[in-house]
């Protein structure tokens, strides 16, 4: 999402659906046909690079405030499927029993292998992406967010920049979707609402827009922070909503005192 | 040779003419002026010519072959046509450098996936930062620049380009003496290389030393035409342009 928001200055609060295309297809496919786990994350790569070419094509044509409107459209019509097409995805029931990966007879289901494999996969993401940012697209594409107009009359035509970085950035949120279904084992429709997508956004402008490390950065600090509240010693009938003010509380000073996020390089 | 033609050329705001059946052609590798009074619709021309607003009426005719009645802002580059802003527009969080390089690279995002940079395309913006007085603040994002280093920063944006034609609106304002002596020589130099210049520009002064033939325009209408010398004499363009 990054790409997207930080790097081309768009307001995307649609990852939430592609992330759930991908868990979707990798958990109807291990559940229900004899499809493994890397040739589903392929499959739901694909589905996804159909989608949000669709999607793509029509938010490439908005810009600021209208592309953010139609990003958070389409989230919600992806979430509207995922909820009611029960013959496909069960609904509200969800999908248990999705099995852990097996590669050249290394079995992922424990925790620790499972672990290895995610990072490995972190890894090809945050180079594939740095692949972009540091090339002649990634320029294009700052140059995208800082004055779309402009760049434009410089012989760009930005709507084939904002469709393919949505398109890529999509893929990978699928990759992430097939990762996650596969690590939990059971997926519902409720992983993959706005408030998911809200979330996500929330970690890379936490970390930093327009910086791969500060995606990463602000993953952990999200993702923690409300572990490590536990060990406050709040009491115990409020701790849960303590750790929550606490939570919000640090979000909004860090906002306020550092608008940029913990280590960007720009600020919507 | 007229490299840019208006035919007819119409824009309207609301119900107000602009530009209105504006008929013009700019001679290649001349200076051209455009002036007027505020609001007589020079930089709306400006604007119809790089596609940065629809044109409602009449056609432009590139090199008297492309007669186009629609332009979109990125085919102006593919005619050799290249621009500055009346109101400063940069890359404002990219660095000086990276406002040269990014308008030197691939098209296409296939190509330009795969394009670093080269020794080629660092060459080239040295050259025209060098020239603007801009190299040693290259690492500098461009939103640190005072005004006038701004204004020399998109005039090198356009030189990098390599155009055929540079449509400049108001270059000169707001910068200090030594930076409009810049400014005046690659105006100079382009012309020497056979390069076609549209300047959108109120200083007379500047106008009457740079330009081979102006256009006058007033209330989105043609009023006058021809060698600086002859028009800026005439009683009408005093009127509307002085207000003598």
């Amino acid at each position: 999402m990054n790409l997207v928001v930080g790097y081309t200055g768009l307001l995307s609060v649609t990852h939430a659906a592609f992330y759930g295309i991908g868990a979707y297809t990798t958990a109807i496919l291990l559940t229900q046909s004899g499809v493994g786990f890397f040739p589903s994350i392929v499959l739901g790569v694909i589905l996804t690079l159909i989608t949000s070419f669709l999607i793509g094509l029509v938010l490439s044509k908005f810009k600021g405030d209208y592309y953010a409107l139609g990003t958070f459209g389409f989230n919600t019509i992806l979430f509207a499927i995922f909820l009611n097409w029960q013959s496909l995805t069960r609904g509200p029931l969800g999908i248990p029993g999705i099995s852990r990966p097996e590669l050249f007879g290394i079995n992922f289901a424990s925790n620790f292998n499972f672990l290895i494999l995610a990072l490995l996969f972190l890894g090809l993401m945050y180079f594939a992406s740095r692949f972009i940012t540091s090339s002649s697209l990634g320029r294009v594409l700052k140059a995208i967010r800082e004055d779309e107009t402009a760049i434009a009359v410089f012989g760009y035509n930005t709507l084939y920049f904002k469709l393919v970085i949505f398109i890529i950035s999509a893929a990978m949120a699928a990759i992430a979707g097939s990762l996650f279904a596969s690590y939990i084992t059971f997926i519902d429709p409720s992983g993959f609402r706005l408030m998911e997508s809200v979330f996500i956004l929330a970690i890379i402008i936490l970390g930093g827009l327009a910086n791969l490390r500060g995606s990463i950065l602000g993953a952990l600090f999200l993702i923690l922070l409300p572990e490590i509240l536990r060990f406050v010693g709040f009491p115990a009938d409020i701790a849960a909503q303590m750790r929550q003010v606490v939570y919000g509380v640090i979000l909004i000073l860090l906002m306020l005192y550092r608008p940029q996020g913990l280590i960007g390089e720009y600020k919507l | 040779m007229k490299i840019i033609e208006t035919k007819n050329l119409a824009k309207r705001f609301d119900g107000v003419h602009a530009v209105d059946r504006l008929s013009i052609g700019i001679e290649k590798g001349s200076i051209t002026g455009i002036i007027g009074p505020n609001g007589s619709g020079k930089t709306t021309l400006v604007n119809l010519l790089s596609g940065m607003l629809p044109i409602d009426g009449g056609e432009v005719v590139i090199d008297g072959v492309q007669k186009l009645t629609h332009i979109l802002p990125h085919q102006i580059s593919f005619f050799g046509i290249t621009r500055t802003f009346q109101n400063v527009r940069l890359f404002e969080q990219m660095t000086v450098l990276d406002n040269i390089l990014v308008v030197v690279t691939e098209r296409s995002v296939f190509s330009s996936f795969f394009e670093k940079h080269t020794k080629y395309h660092q060459k080239l913006a040295e050259e025209v930062l060098q020239k603007i007085g801009l190299w040693e603040k290259r690492g500098q994002l461009a939103v640190n620049l005072s005004y006038g280093q701004r204004k020399l920063l998109e005039i090198a944006r356009t030189l990098a380009m390599k155009a055929e034609v540079y449509l400049f609106d108001e270059p000169f304002a707001g910068l200090f003496p030594e930076m409009r002596k810049i400014v005046s020589g690659i105006i100079r130099e382009l012309k020497r290389e056979n390069k076609t210049i549209v300047l959108v520009e109120h200083d007379i002064g500047l106008i009457r030393e740079l330009c081979d033939y102006i256009f006058v325009m007033d209330e989105g209408k043609l009023l006058a035409e021809g060698a600086p010398e002859h028009v800026l004499e005439k009683r009408a363009v005093i009127e509307a342009y002085l207000g003598e």
